[in-house]
């Protein structure tokens, strides 16, 4: 794309919405394997392991899951916003 | 105020919380539909996500999760991760599409999307069912809340809890209860993490329950339990349960199988996807996204509600852990009454025994006749509905046995069944947060605080109920289906009139519950995700997908999963059937599955959508800022069929 002349809008709206469904699908990937995974199908191999005083697979389904996906949204809210003053979608 | 009691600083501070709200909702009241619906999309997105915060826990998660945490130990992941997890995809999947289209309600996106009145009047449907069956669970924690407080009978409670919550539907509409939801998670969560720190210190030592529960039994009174050694107080749980027969706290499904709920790996995988699932297309959460004033603030605004969410949800296994530590230690072999214990110094059951034994949620049976308390694996006997019934003279009053304790009625017709198990005690689960203070001997105003808490929780999710359930009926059905020509000032009172017939209604539910709170709440889950997530997702990421596709869909999801549901529950269908080894808790997983594989197919097999609603699509997908309207135009949805 060459910089002096401005993208027309269908194209950014193109470019906003491709990237969009990389972030999103890469951090759908994160909450899947330490949810579904580290909760529950690995669960026990990492119980074998120890956090504090307890087993790590029982602590990531009860709570290390939950900073996890605190931390994805965060992530996707930074982002997000990143890309649209990137591409001039921010919102006034 | 040194004397107060446990009633009376409950009676002052959960007056207080109510008058608190009662302004709040006088103070905002709506005066247009804009305000009624969505608070006139003018909330601050900090200000959003604590008020759904407050709106998505219940007293389910309040009361009830760490009750069922800390009965089920490993299994209670499946709420702690399902219940917050779905944050995640209703972050990422649809908050900023449907701030975008920024209409009302989620009828609203359906039949716009679909450009169907049919499509529409289905989602209706969907969206009053579902919330229905949640706010009955609401209403049931109203009325635990209340019998313990005002020492009424739990049918009163709910009558009482009813009142209140029909003045905050029909006085308050979004604006309204977005206020006063903000100040009722302020509460609920003060009130949740103080006796949580209390006991976090008397057990472990630690002031932040999060990390106590990592930590071994150094406190006050961990160290007592722990006699001397070093030991985690996870590790100590597992050798206690163990001891009495349970599996172990921290042990998997394969460990579970015998004893509770799932069947193994399966079962849990489904029941947290349905849970997550259904989280994202519970109504009266995604309705919340639309109340801010951009896309990016919605996002913003999940970010919040999420934090705020988790930091009960973080806290609850933790109460669970420390609560059964402390319920065991309590009433292990604890002789019931000091008369009858040979010394000074053998142990005897605490005083909140006796007021519990009073409201039902704990029962004690002495089977051996030895005048202590027995408490092993297995149920200490059998009813019609699960719990206690006891023997009553013929003015109503208790009638006691030897020991002073409460003497159930042993009758196979209308009374309980002993079991051939060595255990002695019934405990319901709901009063793991309720009576935690007291089992902790916390001073009396936590205890009152807990009950202000409780009361916030369900108060304030019921109110996000009723309004989606008004919502429905005033806008989606009547403005937009029946009468598109009614007056604004007429809409409001038809929404307001729906919101009293709703929660009257809920009421009843909640006076004869199919169950636990936490599992009649379950079951609206396993509905919400088996029809309106998959025909949201759908229409927001597939623009092929069509009227056809998301009607067929969303009939087969939800029909599926409440047949499943109503077999298993209410007609007497027995766990060796389950399809797959899944419980009715889990089952919207498949149903979702089957809207997403009927839509798609009768989808293909169709004609695609218009080129109107195809851009209705693209505009949707990209905030408002590359030369578009920030007010789009949508086709009317009259139009169609």
């Amino acid at each position: 794309m060459s910089d002096s002349q401005p993208p027309r809008p269908g194209d950014v709206s193109r470019r906003y919405w491709v990237e969009n469904l990389r972030i999103v699908g890469a951090l759908l990937a994160v909450w899947a394997v330490v949810s579904f995974g580290g909760g529950i199908l690995f669960v026990e191999p990492l119980n074998s392991f120890r956090i504090g005083e307890t087993k790590l697979g029982f602590w990531i389904a009860q709570q290390g899951s939950i900073y996890v996906f605190v931390v994805l949204i965060a992530v996707y809210v930074l982002l997000l916003n990143r890309l649209e003053r990137r591409l001039g979608l921010r919102e006034e | 105020m040194e004397g107060l009691g446990v009633q009376g600083w409950t009676f002052v501070l959960v007056g207080l919380s109510f008058a608190l709200y009662i302004g709040i909702a006088i103070w905002s009241r709506a005066g247009s539909t804009s305000e009624f619906y969505v608070a006139g999309k003018g909330v601050n997105p900090l200000a959003n996500g604590m008020a759904t915060g407050a709106d998505w826990m219940s007293a389910a998660s309040f009361i009830g999760m760490a009750g069922i945490i800390s009965f089920a130990g490993y299994f209670g992941s499946v709420y702690l991760m399902g219940w917050t997890g779905g944050y995640v995809l209703l972050a990422l999947l649809l908050a900023p599409y449907l701030r975008k289209f920024g209409k009302f309600t989620v009828p609203d996106f359906v039949g716009d999307r679909y450009d169907s009145r049919t499509a529409r009047v289905v989602a209706v449907l969907c969206a009053i069912f579902v919330s229905f069956t949640y706010v009955a669970g609401q209403m049931r924690g109203v009325g635990v809340v209340f019998s313990r407080f005002l020492e009424v009978d739990i049918t009163l409670g709910v009558i009482i809890g009813t009142g209140i919550v029909f003045f905050y539907a029909v006085l308050g509409g979004m604006k309204g209860i977005t206020y006063t939801q903000v100040a009722q998670y302020c509460v609920l969560i003060f009130a949740f993490t103080v006796p949580a720190v209390f006991i976090s210190l008397l057990l472990t030592g630690n002031l932040v329950p999060q990390l106590g529960f990592l930590g071994s039994l150094d406190g006050d009174v961990g160290s007592a339990i722990a006699a001397g050694e070093s030991v985690g107080l996870l590790d100590k749980l597992d050798q206690l349960n163990t001891d009495l027969g349970f599996a172990a706290y921290t042990a998997a499904p394969e460990a579970i199988i015998a004893t509770t709920g799932p069947k193994g790996y399966t079962d849990v995988f489904a029941i947290t996807l349905a849970l997550m699932v259904g989280t994202a297309g519970l109504p009266h959460v995604i309705i919340r996204f639309y109340t801010v004033p951009r896309v990016r603030d919605a996002r913003v605004s999940a970010f919040w509600a999420l934090l705020f969410i988790s930091l009960l949800y973080t806290a609850a296994p933790a109460v669970g852990a420390f609560g059964r530590v402390n319920l065991i230690e309590a009433t292990r072999d604890a002789y019931y009454s000091a008369e009858a214990a040979p010394s000074e110094d053998a142990k005897v059951i605490p005083d909140w025994f006796r007021t519990w034994e009073d409201t039902g949620l704990l029962a004690w049976v002495d089977k051996n006749e030895d005048g202590r308390i027995q408490y092993r694996n297995g149920a200490a006997f059998t009813s019609a509905n699960g719990k206690p019934i006891f023997e009553e003279a013929e003015d109503g009053a208790p009638v006691r046995g030897v020991h002073g304790q409460r003497l159930l009625r042993v009758d196979d017709e209308n009374g309980v069944a002993l079991t051939d198990t060595e255990n002695e005690l019934f405990i319901d689960r709901d009063i793991m947060v309720l009576a935690n203070p007291e089992i902790a001997r916390l001073p009396a105003w936590v205890i009152g605080l807990v009950a202000a808490g409780g009361l916030a929780a369900a108060l304030s999710t019921a109110a996000g109920l009723l309004l989606v359930i008004s919502t429905a009926v005033s806008h989606d059905l009547v403005k937009r289906t029946i009468a598109p020509g009614v007056s604004e000032k007429n809409e409001l009172w038809i929404a307001r009139g729906a919101a009293g017939i709703g929660v009257i209604g809920a009421a009843l539910l909640g006076i004869f519950p199919p169950g636990f709170v936490a599992e009649v709440v379950a079951l609206a889950f396993g509905l919400a995700a088996s029809s309106f997530f998959p025909v949201i997702v759908l229409g927001i990421f597939w623009k092929r997908m069509n009227r056809q596709g998301a009607i067929s869909g969303m009939l087969v999801g939800i029909g599926f999963t409440a047949a499943y549901i109503a077999y298993f529950k209410f007609m007497g269908g027995s766990r060796e059937h389950w399809f797959l080894g899944i419980s009715p808790e889990g089952i919207g997983s498949i149903g979702m599955v089957l809207n997403f594989v009927v839509g798609v197919t009768v989808a293909k097999l169709t004609a695609p959508p218009s080129e109107e609603i195809q851009k209705l699509v693209d505009n949707i997908r990209v905030p408002a800022g590359a030369g578009e309207a920030h007010e789009m135009e949508v086709p009317p949805a009259t139009k169609g069929e």
